[in-house]
């Protein structure tokens, strides 16, 4: 069989405001896997998108066999062979349809012409060869929505070696999947491998990588670092090495807070589906912990368990008394806080004025034997927190839709703020807000921790962990790997932990 | 100069979309003067006192109904059963009356609580077990147009009939309660009912609870509120309303006719809708729906005094709520 050789070449690609790909080469070839890494925003999966012709509007060459080919939409890159699995496998699965139709789902859609009834028995039979072929035990007749995590990654892999694939891309193919379920995966790529397609496995954890790959290539800030061939003599140091480079662009004067008493421990905390296994911590007045883990490590999952909004086993005890968090309305009572990741979606109510948004939890404050609410008052201190946190809003009537990501994180705050809370849960609190946002939600943090709170700090940026945390456990697989004093670590080990380094 | 008109033209939308239903009650209110104009009085048959008060007592009914949807509506659900909950209520009551000889006070009050039975199978239903609101509350509809049948034999219920063992029943209306169903008191109930529901979704930290859990419920959620609970007392308001507006369609007709009340479903689910884009709202509001019942009242009123026979009217009345619901979503999507 003919090995055809795929070469990207200064692949640049802009977005308002960010240059997410920056003169990137990149090259593949048939029957080999090539692992691709970076950190959160390197632009692994941009690069793979332009690649699969979900971006238009790149800049640069994509030569195959050294002929230059023009990849502008989905369609062109399917007919070069060129296949694509999303990490979020629900948006591409169709839950109403068989396993069947979701595999030949292309052939369904593009490969009908003219013809308007369904051929069943061929698509079966088809079906069911293509997934023999993997080797991948699943009914042909169930539902898509009745399959697991796992088994819907294999349904779509085989929808994407249906047609004639040559290249497949796996962008974070094994975050959701447990460690069997990960080398029944492995086994389908090295089965594809050999049979001549060419495979880029987009991941975090590197020593997956190691074992299932031979070619590495690292990338940051939307520029290639290095391209290197996995063997023995390779570290997975080295890897971590590269993928940080040596640029600390904003680093952060911590203000030393004095740590008071414990004032939150949890014991053996465990998620009921298992999201999360045995976790064990322990947070002090004033004390900002941080929680550091990599995309899909179970840090959200964690600060929603804290918090009562997934049902639980284990021990959660604030100063000492054992609390029942059993619904995020008892975590609210107990004085736990949550400023949730998806800021619009979770945090607040994003057509609701910047007043209401403030007051929702702590509307009782407001309110007469009669659960009237005194509107005046309630805007008055509205406006007070405004000020006090510096929220750029036209008034406290403005939707809260209308304000900057930064300032909308600063109205979640503020709402907790307003409701004296005793333990703040801080889920990625810098997502999508800029650095003068990021500075404004540092000094608002130790503000808190100042005034004897304990803080929990989730993300995974690790610079951030650095920059404000006092403590940090690292995260990984659901479970906490490590737990490390801030000022006697660094970005490195605390990637090396959240990449199941042991 | 481009964008100065953009800009006017732009106010414009925004004010048929905030004033729009208001603006139609006038354009009704004149197109149906002249349209009944009587030419020996030279004076609108429409617009006299009698008829305006007939229209407003015909509104009221709906409007209290309404306003029980209205609270389904805020958390974002929508109880399909309030028809056949004034339904029963209609029948349940008129037994109380004519089977029973049962005392008014007495006879409003088991009304009420026995047709919290529809809230709770909603509430089962929708909170615990989790069936999407529009398909558990028509479930439950169909089963309470079907208990009422039950519950009456399949007939009406009037003074002075035979009951179903052949033995006559005696009860009478009390004067007092068929004095609610005329005006004044039609309307004075149906204003405090509007001005109660539109209190206590403004102004009390439930209502504005009840609105977070609409808008929002994840967000609602982490922000500690149990969005299960306002669930249930948003469908336990909703059943109570449309009992109400049950009781006061006995009191108004003074019999139950066989499924008197279910007629009432179609123009409370668009009146409630209509009232989401008065003043802007956005969002299932109390003024909004009584202006949205005055609106299909009026509508309904002019058609009959134009003669428009009874069975065309459905067209009208099904074309008015898609232009009034084309109205609230054009405007939103953008």
């Amino acid at each position: 069989m003919k090995n055809s050789k795929l070469e990207m070449k200064n692949i640049s690609i802009e977005f308002p405001g960010v240059k997410a790909l920056d003169g990137v080469d990149f090259s593949l070839t048939c029957s080999s896997s090539h692992a691709l890494i970076g950190a959160n925003g390197a632009g692994k999966s941009t690069l793979m998108k332009v690649l699969a012709g979900a971006h238009a509007h790149y800049t640069g060459e994509i030569l195959i066999d050294g002929k230059p080919v023009t990849i502008r939409s989905p369609r062109d890159a399917k007919n070069l062979g060129i296949e694509i699995v999303y990490q979020e496998v629900d948006t591409a699965i169709i839950p109403y349809l068989t396993v069947a139709e979701n595999v030949m789902f292309n052939s369904i859609v593009n490969g009908m012409g003219k013809k308007q009834f369904i051929n069943w028995s061929k698509i079966k039979s088809s079906a069911k060869d293509i997934l023999k072929k993997l080797g991948v035990d699943v009914d042909i007749n169930m539902l898509a929505s009745d399959l697991t995590l796992a088994q819907k990654q294999m349904v779509l892999i085989a929808r994407c070696v249906v047609e004639k694939c040559r290249f497949l891309i796996l962008d974070e193919p094994t975050a959701p999947l447990s460690n069997s379920e990960t080398q029944e995966l492995f086994r389908v790529v090295r089965d594809l491998q050999k049979s001549g397609v060419g495979i880029v496995f987009i991941s975090h954890r590197i020593n997956e990588l190691f074992e299932i790959c031979e070619v590495i290539t690292v990338m940051k800030d939307g520029k290639l670092v290095t391209s290197l061939p996995i063997n023995e003599e390779l570290q997975q140091n080295t890897i971590v090495e590269l993928m940080l480079g040596k640029k600390f662009d904003d680093v952060y004067d911590k203000k030393v807070c004095k740590i008071g008493d414990n004032l939150l421990s949890i014991e053996h905390l465990t998620e009921k589906e298992n999201k999360i296994k045995d976790i064990c911590m322990h947070v002090a007045k004033g004390e900002i912990v941080g929680v550091a883990g990599l995309v899909g490590a179970g840090k959200t999952e964690l600060c929603k368990t804290m918090f009562g909004a997934y049902s639980h086993t284990g021990s959660i005890k604030v100063n000492g008394k054992q609390v029942n968090n059993k619904t995020s309305e008892k975590a609210v009572k107990n004085g736990f806080a949550l400023v949730p990741e998806e800021r619009r979606k979770e945090g607040v109510l994003i057509t609701d004025p910047v007043y209401s948004n403030i007051s929702i939890a702590s509307i009782n404050k407001y309110t007469n034997f009669l659960k009237v609410v005194n509107k005046k008052k309630e805007k008055q201190d509205a406006i007070a927190m405004i000020k006090e946190l510096g929220i750029k809003t036209p008034s406290e009537n403005q939707s809260v839709a209308l304000l900057s990501g930064g300032n909308q994180q600063k109205v979640v705050v503020a709402k907790w703020l307003s409701s004296d809370a005793e333990i703040y849960i801080l889920d990625e609190p810098t997502k999508g807000i800029d650095v003068g946002a990021k500075r404004d939600m540092y000094e608002l943090i130790e503000k808190l921790a100042a005034q004897g709170k304990g803080i929990v700090y989730a993300t995974c940026e690790f610079n951030e962990i650095l920059s404000i945390c006092d403590r940090v456990y690292v995260m990984y697989d659901g479970q906490i790997v490590k737990e490390l004093t801030v000022k006697d670590t660094d970005e490195k080990e605390l990637l090396y932990y959240s990449t199941g380094g042991k | 100069m481009g964008t100065a008109q953009a800009k006017k033209k732009f106010v414009l939308t925004d004010f048929v979309t905030k004033w729009g239903t208001v603006l139609t009650i006038f354009i009704l209110l004149i197109f149906f003067t002249f349209a009944n104009w009587n030419n020996d009085t030279n004076s609108s048959m429409f617009l006299t006192s009698s008829n305006i008060i007939a229209v407003l007592r015909s509104v009221s009914i709906t409007a209290i109904i309404a306003i029980g949807l209205t609270f389904s509506l805020a958390v974002n659900g929508m109880d399909l059963a309030v028809g056949a909950c004034a339904n029963f209520a209609d029948t349940f009551i008129m037994t109380m009356f004519v089977w029973y000889g049962m005392s008014m006070g007495l006879s409003i009050i088991a009304t009420i609580v026995v047709c919290l039975t529809v809230a709770l199978i909603n509430s089962i239903l929708i909170v615990k077990l989790k069936i999407p609101d529009m398909v558990a509350a028509l479930a439950v509809m169909f089963m309470f147009q079907g208990v009422s049948l039950t519950y009456s034999n399949g007939g009406a219920i009037t003074e002075r009939m035979t009951r179903p063992d052949g033995s006559p029943a005696e009860g009478l209306l009390p004067a007092a309660f068929r004095s609610l169903g005329s005006q004044p008191w039609i309307i004075i109930i149906m204003l405090v009912v509007v001005a109660f529901a539109h209190f206590f979704l403004n102004y009390t930290k439930h209502g504005r609870y009840m609105y977070s859990v609409g808008g929002n419920p994840t967000a609602a959620q982490l922000s500690g509120i149990s969005v299960a609970k306002y669930k249930v007392l948003a469908y336990f308001l909703s059943s109570a309303f449309a009992a109400l507006g049950g009781i006061c369609l006995a009191a108004r007709v003074g019999t139950a006719q066989v499924s008197a009340g279910d007629a009432y479903l179609m123009p409370a689910v668009a009146a409630a809708y209509i009232g989401f884009s008065v003043m802007g709202a956005g969002k299932a509001n109390a003024i909004g729906t009584l202006i949205g019942a005055v609106m299909v009242g009026l509508l309904e009123n002019g058609l009959i005094m134009m003669a428009v026979p009874y069975y065309a009217m459905n067209i009208v009345k099904g074309a008015v709520l898609a232009i009034a619901l084309a109205m609230t979503y054009y405007t939103k999507k953008k």
